[in-house]
């Protein structure tokens, strides 16, 4: 398995994510947002950080990087993509996940360890977690409530596209306590909340390994 | 051609919560002004553009916002007005 971790400039969870992806055995690159191609990568991850510094809104510049072609024409292959914090806020931005995360509700930057529930195991990110697991890792955003109007929220919960939920408190105000959630072909997936900081047991907690484990996809697939 | 300034409004939607406008209307409390009920914070962007009419720079600017300066789920924009530029 190839992943590729793109690199924004402004990118910060960049080198934690090559090396989540790295310890669960996959071949791990970097790619340059000006890169047009992703070099052959199986899977995309979008990493967390604060790309262009987040000027204008969190991913909106980044949207049109040239490497956000290749990424569009990968998820539109049906191919994995997993954005990670501002990664999650860049694929909202180009249109490749619905919504859009805003300000936090109380205003501060929230940096702590938060509980999600998988709400679906069927996305290639989420294939070995159980439905109901609850896990624990770290979140670390300005701007993480997740917003959408009230049809495409209905649309997310009845086509059981909520990927993960925020249990036991929410950190942000996100609408219906959205952690994360996948677009219809169910093979991108965007999240708030940083697996690759809980993908060790030195880091606290290893949660997030499974994320970076995609079984069974190679190339093509 | 000539040079346009476009000058743009983008606020956050009213159904959008804006905790940035929270939390200006409660400092202006704390500083003694009284009577303020709402505060909401948006964003006004000029563009100085070149076009050949005043219509085509207008065009311009409403693409502008529709593909990059405001979010249509979280954001509404006013053109707030194309007029020549030096």
């Amino acid at each position: 398995m190839k992943v590729a971790v793109v690199r924004f400039p402004g990118s910060n969870c960049d080198a934690d994510a090559w090396h989540a992806a790295a310890a669960a055995g996959a071949e791990t690159t970097y790619v340059w947002h000006r890169s047009a191609d992703l070099g052959g990568a199986d899977v995309v991850v979008l990493p967390g950080g604060f790309c262009y510094g987040d000027y204008l809104r969190p991913g909106a510049i980044a949207r049109f990087s040239p490497v956000m072609r290749a990424v569009a024409a990968h998820a539109a292959a049906g191919r994995p993509v997993l954005g990670i914090c501002n990664g999650f806020q860049v694929l909202c931005e180009a249109r490749l996940l619905p919504g859009a995360l805003a300000r936090n509700a109380g205003l501060s930057f929230v940096c702590r360890p938060v509980t999600i529930r998988v709400e679906s195991d069927a996305t290639p990110f989420t294939a070995r977690y159980a439905r109901g697991q609850v896990l624990r890792m770290p979140v670390a955003h300005g701007d993480g409530r997740y917003v959408a109007d009230p049809d495409t929220l209905d649309r997310l919960e009845r086509e059981e596209r909520v990927v993960f939920r925020y249990v036991g408190g929410n950190p942000n105000g996100a609408m219906r306590d959205i952690a994360g959630i996948t677009n219809e072909g169910r093979n991108v997936v965007g999240l708030m909340p940083h697996p690759e900081r809980a993908a060790d047991a030195l880091l606290g907690s290893e949660d997030g390994a499974a994320m970076f484990a995609l079984a069974g996809v190679a190339a093509g697939v | 051609m000539s040079r346009f300034r476009a000058r743009v409004r983008v606020m956050p939607r009213p159904s959008i919560l804006d905790p940035q406008g929270q939390a200006v209307s409660h400092a202006l409390g704390e500083l003694g002004f009284a009577g303020v009920d709402d505060v909401r914070v948006g964003r006004a962007v000029e563009v100085l553009l070149e076009a050949a009419t005043a219509d085509a720079a207008r065009e311009g600017a409403l693409k502008m916002c529709e593909r990059l300066l405001a979010n249509p789920v979280t954001e509404d924009y006013v053109l707030e007005g194309v007029e020549p530029a030096p």
